[in-house]
């Protein structure tokens, strides 16, 4: 258990996939103008995240084997696309108006790098099939923390004194980074 | 190769069933977002955005047929709430549909002959009279739409820019100076 | 001794009340003229029914209550009425609004007008009667007090409702209060009385500030010597302990929830100076055409008038002796007072004090510098905000934040902007708030309401149309039966006469479409799915009025 554990902390603050390991950029600065906005971005990476990792590690273990690992990378991704559709209409069932402001970003959860990021990050590290759900499922955990930290910050600076020429996605960038070095301080917690 | 094709196809047949049946299961009756964005429009009924109402205005927008800067009574501030609600960029007005201050239409009754054309032209019934009689608008009911001017034959119908009084008076945006830094 | 509570926050400003109480209550002098304005209450202004040239007698009704909440305006003095017109008025806007001036004849001729019996009268005679004498509460808020007056429910764990005279005057400078009290305890026990009676209330707790001695003293004679069973009691200085709900909250431990009224908890509580306007309007039928006012700060003696309503101000300050360096006057305190806009403006029922400003008196603030978060307005906020939280939101425009952040709970006390060590003003920012919430609030109303108005006009035009379509319908099959029924030769002839029949009988159904389409109530001839679409819409209707009237200003009072 205690693995598992592991896996999960080291994923959602050591290694966090969009401060430490600098992936999935894009919903990052896209969507993080509004706590619920960025709530709803993280939770749906969350599902499509977790049943990927699941689904690929089958489909690598079983269907693919080694002969066939030319064809990892194509397969995850049409697996995630499927998964992606799949959310996408429950969203638009679910909650019309988070369809409406996640807008391009929620189909564009396909071409995440981190979401095909995280599945061959397992192909790498060899994980079992639990341990790739941990895995997928931190990440995304991890992904939706730093959404929501940094779209309560972005809600904030919205009322602040910027300076003209910073205002906008530049004082968010800067912030980015200073966020990201604040995650570095998690490196050490896990050997 | 043969293994390659089959495990291709294998995926693609268990995507297909999922996303097949979950298209069926979550199909999306009505658009509920239309309801949302007409709760933002001023509901002037005015027409100035081209479409002949607020609500077929507002389901353009959500079919994603229309722009959002097309309101005028709404203002710039509309704007910014429908850029808020969709997830898009602010966008200003274009030239020649700029917002006008506020105002409510009012009838001069010596001029007007009651032929009731400003009545049917009315989109919120806010104006009272009959045939050959004189007529008046609620001012309390009255949109500021203006498509009462352009029927009326004698043109006795003036649109008057509703004054600051004591009652709608609002607290202004504090504004002092910093002192400088030394 | 009844136990008493605290409240979070609050400031100690220098009291200055000594200077203005050292000499009696003066009558003012009668003033040139008088200008009343017809809104001096919350709610809807008074309606004019007098007209210019028109004499008037003291005590005269001039402004008619309009409306669930508005008052009556009544002539001062005796006199002429030379103008009714737009004049400025003592608002912050300093925007003119509908005023009456008066020109007093000297004689001051009272209007006939007697004691009611209020034991028998019917609450709502009461009521009528106190609208009618325009008695508004006089602690600041001006709110009428006709409407405050109906039977108390009782608050949790008693039996019966608690009445709550407020004498505390926790604001610096103004002693208009403290020399009623001192003065006039007796008429002030008597109106507290009536007070019992109509809102048959069983605790009576009169509330008065520690710093107040001599008032503390009138009261509990008064009190003794009419062997009512009320209790005086001296609650701790602070301000801002003047503020109903803080009061209620000091006296009875209760808090008053956020959005709600005292009267929701079984309180309700009214300043001294209105309940001594009570007592003169039941006991002598006089209704509300002076107050006491403090005129203090920087004049040669400071002390309490009895104005009437309609004084203008710099003539009144002239009575207390006009010094040199006076710069401008403030109405009200220091802490929530306003700057006259205007030297002609004229006292209202609100005004309870009139300060002389001088440069060495109120020295300008310091420049203001930015917000550097210290949370003292937070540890000082008597409700409990965050108003640096609210500053932030609200000078970034972000309103629905500032709403969530409690907007509407903040009494604008000044506490926060009084101890803001970089010299914010902090209650200009929610102010401006508030009033942007206000007018975004209506304006959204309104365009609820053209919405409804646009869907019952397409549902009816849609509804004439279909009618029509099957009047015509059933008209054509009449006719073709007709035809059939009729010899052939025949039809030739009767053709054209038919065609006009038919043009003149198509009039009358119009005219009668018509007719039935403006009453509502004829709903005979409608489709089932027709009185489903309209009782929707009733419903719908109901709902915006219920919203309507529940988004009514909520009463506050000092």
């Amino acid at each position: 258990m205690s693995e598992y554990l592991l896996i999960l902390v080291g994923t959602v603050f050591v290694n966090n996939i969009v401060m430490v390991k600098i992936l999935g950029l894009c919903p990052f600065m896209g969507v993080s103008k509004k706590l619920e906005t960025s709530l709803g971005m993280g939770a749906a990476t969350t599902f499509v995240l977790t049943i990927a990792s699941g689904s690929s590690y089958l489909i690598n273990h079983y269907l693919l084997g080694p002969e066939l690992s030319y064809l990892t990378t194509l397969s995850f991704i049409v697996v995630i696309a499927g998964i992606v559709q799949f959310t996408e209409m429950v969203i638009q069932k679910t909650s019309p108006v988070l369809h409406q402001v996640l807008g391009i970003y929620l189909p564009l959860i396909t071409t995440n790098c981190a979401v095909l990021g995280i599945p061959l990050l397992n192909v790498q590290a060899d994980h079992n099939f639990m341990e790739s759900i941990f895995f997928g499922m931190g990440g995304a955990l991890g992904f939706t923390l730093v959404m929501v930290l940094f779209a309560g910050m972005r809600e904030r600076m919205e009322g602040a004194d910027v300076p003209e020429i910073f205002k906008g996605s530049a004082i968010a960038m800067i912030t980015a980074g200073l966020m990201s070095l604040a995650f570095m301080g998690f490196s050490g917690l896990i050997k | 190769m043969f293994e390659a094709l089959l495990a291709m196809s294998a995926i693609a047949i268990v995507l297909g069933a999922v996303l097949g049946y979950s298209a069926i299961k979550f199909r999306v009756e009505g658009n509920p977002l239309a309801d949302k964005i007409d709760a933002i429009l001023p509901q002037t009924q005015c027409g100035q955005c081209g479409f002949p109402g607020c609500r077929p205005y507002a389901d353009a927008i959500a079919n994603g047929t229309a722009e959002i800067n097309m309101c005028p009574p709404g203002g710039e501030e509309g704007i910014h709430k429908l850029a808020d609600l969709l997830g898009v960029e602010f966008k200003p007005f274009g030239a020649g549909v700029e917002p006008k201050p506020k105002a409510v239409a009012f009838i001069d009754e010596n001029t007007c002959i009651g032929c009731t054309l400003c009545i049917q032209a009315c989109p919120v019934d806010a104006i009272t009279g009959a045939a050959k009689q004189m007529h008046t608008i609620i001012a309390a009911e009255c949109t500021g739409c203006e498509l009462c001017l352009a029927p009326c034959p004698v043109d006795c119908i003036i649109m008057l820019v509703s004054e600051e009084k004591v009652s709608n008076w609002k607290w202004k945006y504090p504004m002092y100076a910093l002192s400088p830094a030394r | 001794m009844k136990q008493r509570y605290q409240f979070h926050g609050g400031v100690h400003p220098a009291a200055n009340k000594t200077q203005s109480t050292q000499t009696p209550i003066a009558r003012a002098a009668l003033p040139s003229h008088l200008v009343i304005p017809f809104r001096q209450h919350a709610g809807e202004a008074a309606k004019p029914v007098v007209q210019a040239g028109e004499y008037v007698l003291k005590g005269q009704l001039i402004g008619a209550a309009v409306g669930s909440i508005s008052s009556s305006i009544h002539a001062p003095t005796s006199g002429t009425i030379s103008a009714i017109d737009s004049q400025t008025v003592v608002h912050p806007s300093g925007l003119p609004d509908l005023c009456a001036t008066l020109i007093p004849d000297g004689k001051d001729e009272w209007i006939e007008h007697h004691a009611v019996d209020y034991r028998n009268l019917s609450q709502l005679e009461l009521r009528q009667h106190l609208r009618r004498c325009g008695i508004v509460g006089l602690g600041g808020a001006t709110f009428p007090s006709d409407i405050k007056l109906r039977a108390l429910k009782s608050p949790p764990g008693k039996n019966t409702g608690i009445l709550i005279i407020n004498g505390a005057e926790c604001e610096p400078y103004i002693t208009c209060d403290d020399m009623l009290m001192r003065e006039r305890a007796d008429e002030i026990v008597r109106g507290t009385d009536m007070l019992r009676f109509a809102l048959s209330a069983g605790e009576v707790l009169i509330g008065i500030e520690d710093n107040k001695p001599e008032a503390i003293a009138a009261m509990r004679r008064a009190v003794a010597e009419s062997g009512l069973p009320f209790e005086v009691v001296a609650v701790p200085t602070i301000y801002p302990g003047g503020s109903a709900k803080h009061l209620i909250r000091v006296l009875t431990g209760l808090e008053v929830p956020s959005g709600k009224l005292p009267t929701d908890i079984g309180v309700q509580c009214f300043n001294v100076a209105t309940t001594y306007s009570i007592h003169r309007a039941l006991d002598h039928g006089e209704p509300l055409i002076s107050r006491i006012v403090t005129v203090t700060g920087n004049v040669a003696q400071p002390q309490n008038f009895e104005v009437l309503i309609g004084t203008p101000i710099l003539e009144l300050v002239a009575q207390a002796g006009n010094k040199p360096d006076t710069n401008r006057h403030i109405i009200g305190g220091p802490m929530m007072g306003v700057q006259i806009p205007s030297d002609t403006v004229t006292l209202t029922k609100a005004t309870n004090c009139i300060i002389a400003s001088s440069p060495a008196l109120f020295p300008p603030l310091p420049p203001t510098l930015p917000c550097i978060r210290c949370t003292r307005c937070a540890e000082v906020c008597p409700v409990e905000l965050q108003p640096q939280d609210l500053y932030w939101y609200a000078k970034a425009k972000d309103f629905a934040k500032t709403q969530a952040f409690s907007l509407f709970d903040c009494i604008e006390c000044g506490a926060c902007s009084y101890v803001c060590p970089s010299h914010i003003p902090l209650v200009d920012y929610y102010r401006f708030a508030k009033s942007e919430v206000r007018a975004r609030d209506a304006e959204k109303q309104a365009a609820d309401k053209a919405r409804i108005r646009h869907e019952f006009r397409e549902l009816r035009i849609e509804r004439e149309k279909q009618e029509k379509a099957e009047k015509l319908a059933a008209k054509e099959k009449a006719a073709m039966a007709a035809k059939q029924a009729a010899p052939a030769p025949a039809a030739p002839q009767t053709d054209p006469e038919n065609t006009v029949q038919m043009k003149i009988q198509a009039a009358i159904e119009h005219a009668k479409e018509q007719a039935a389409a403006v009453k509502p109530k004829n709903t005979e001839t409608l489709t089932p799915e027709q009185q489903a679409d309209i009782a929707e819409i009733e419903a719908r209707r109901a709902r915006i009025r219920e919203l309507a009237s529940s988004h009514v200003e909520q009463p506050k009072e000092n």
